[in-house]
């Protein structure tokens, strides 16, 4: 049913029908730029980067735990503003895309938690390291798995969507409380601050690494979070005509 | 305030003749609050130490017990439809209904605390900065945690889903509190943390109650 | 440019390899799954989905 609007064009693709098509067009070029990125920043990681005078090494890590906690903070920010506009305008493509976007961002929750920790385990002896950073990170990571078990708890799927958006908002409100309290207990406990962001002399070259791999780490978010979207909305949809044309011809 | 007010005394009323699940939420913070000297041991000066951080996990483990009833009972009879349908404003309601939860499972909370932290061997300066630290930050859970009830109201496995919702949204509340204490006993003073508390119970009252009703009518639909 | 002296240099990371390719590959690992599990995701769907309209 495709309704004749004087609103933007684009608005065409607020419906999941017309956006199927288009997210599959779409994902193999993010897929492609996430590769490539993905080899410029190793390239520049392991091959231009110069080693640290302090960490030797092992510093590296920072290529992969900093675009991952990067990525699990902007992923949550597009989860909750997509929940929002779901809630706000009752589309139902908006809630699919939240859905689609939250595994993806606990999953970099977990990976910068586990690579923080394979990185502070060599420089600071502590598998786990309760500095702001981390912590908060812990915290958003429960944040995520809220989200998911909520949204798995609630069979209706309108209720689905629109509970975890009122969870996605009042979590993103909260998250810049919760890191203010975090750093705030943080400094209180631990005087001389072992800061895992501490990089006082970051060479231009590492800068550059980590601004590449946090480049792919998008692109793969997006790549990975439109399939997941398809999926969504083939679950959601299967009742609807065009599905099964679309299924036919897949 | 008058519609606050007529949900307050219902609640009170439903719950005086329903004694039991209150004195229990009560019993559940002594018993946790106990449970940590048999674990960690009984060395007065660790115990000084861990004193506030135990009291305050407790008093939020306490709290979360209480929720799951907060809109349950009257989901199950109808009267929550009733409410949201009535020419009384929701949100107010809600609010009213909020209200007599802190007043049955935070205020006693805040009232047993020093008795407890006796046991831990804080010093009445202490124990003055917990309660009013507990005064402010109760309300915070009740209102934060209404939020999670609403949205998992009706939900199965609500009570522990509710958890996990809730309890990463008490963190603030927690470091302050206990915070608070912990400044209070290394001589700097609480007014900065016990500010704080102050602001986030204020962002709490204007905030929660209107996220409650918003999830509430989700849940109701 | 090639700070590394020998291949094996490269794989020893100055001692931290573990640590480095342990977190390396544990990104590539997850990257690697959740693709995976997606297409997985979608081929059955499209059974299903395939099932369903034949029924």
């Amino acid at each position: 049913m495709m309704e004749k609007t004087s609103a933007s064009p684009w608005m065409r693709y607020a419906s999941p029908a017309t956006f199927y098509p288009l997210a599959g067009k779409l994902q193999p070029w993010f897929a492609g730029l996430a590769a490539l990125l993905t080899i410029a920043g190793l390239w520049i990681g392991f091959f231009v980067a110069p080693t640290d005078a302090t960490q030797g090494e092992g510093y590296r890590i920072i290529f992969v735990h900093v675009p991952a906690s990067w990525m699990s903070m902007v992923i949550y920010c597009a989860m909750a503003f997509w929940a929002g506009i779901g809630l706000a305008f009752n589309t139902r493509l908006s809630s699919m895309m939240a859905s689609a976007l939250a595994p993806t961002g606990a999953i970099f929750a977990l990976l910068s938690l586990v690579t923080g920790s394979l990185w502070g385990k060599p420089m600071w002896g502590t598998w786990w390291v309760w500095d702001a950073r981390l912590t908060s990170e812990l915290i958003l990571f429960f944040l995520y798995l809220g989200f998911l078990a909520l949204q798995a708890a609630i069979e209706d799927p309108k209720r689905a969507d629109r509970a975890g958006a009122v969870l996605a908002l009042v979590g993103v409100v909260n998250v810049p409380i919760i890191y203010f309290s975090v750093k705030w207990w943080n400094t209180l406990h631990q005087g001389a601050t072992i800061s895992m962001t501490k990089s006082p002399s970051m060479a231009m070259t590492m800068l550059w690494g980590m601004l590449l791999m946090a480049l792919a780490f998008w692109m793969y978010s997006i790549a990975v979070a439109l399939a997941r979207v398809r999926n969504i909305i083939l679950e959601r949809e299967r009742h609807a005509d065009w599905v099964r044309g679309a299924v036919e011809n897949a | 305030m008058n519609t606050i007010l007529v949900a307050l005394r219902r609640d009170l009323l439903l719950a005086a003749r329903r004694r039991s699940e209150v004195v229990t939420a009560l019993f559940f913070f002594v018993v946790v609050v106990s449970l940590f000297p048999l674990g960690i041991g009984p060395e007065p000066a660790m115990l000084r130490r861990i004193g506030p951080g135990v009291l305050w996990v407790a008093a939020l483990l306490a709290t979360l017990l209480g929720l799951p009833r907060l809109f349950a009972s009257d989901h199950a009879d109808g009267t929550l439809e009733q409410m949201a349908l009535s020419p009384r404003p929701f949100a107010l309601l809600v609010a009213g209904k909020i209200a007599a939860h802190w007043l049955l499972c935070g205020l006693p909370l805040v009232l047993l605390a020093p008795l407890l932290g006796l046991q831990f061997n804080l010093n009445p300066g202490e124990l003055q900065v917990l309660m009013l630290a507990l005064l402010l930050g109760t309300p915070v859970l009740s209102l934060i945690g209404a939020i999670g009830a609403a949205l998992t109201l009706g939900v199965r496995g609500g009570g522990t889903l509710l958890a996990l919702l809730v309890l990463p949204l008490y963190v603030p509340t927690l470091i302050f509190g206990a915070g608070a204490v912990e400044a209070q006993s290394a001589g700097l003073g609480s007014s900065a943390q016990l500010s704080i508390l102050g602001a986030l119970l204020a962002l709490a009252v204007f905030f929660a109650p209107w996220a409650t009703t918003a999830a509430l009518r989700i849940a109701i639909e | 440019m090639m700070q590394w002296n020998s291949v094996g240099d490269f794989f020893a990371m100055g001692g931290y390899a573990f640590y480095v390719w342990g977190s390396f590959g544990a990104c590539a690992l997850a990257m690697l799954v959740e693709s995976l599990l997606l297409r997985q995701q979608r081929a059955e769907l499209l059974r299903s989905l395939k099932d369903q309209h034949e029924a």
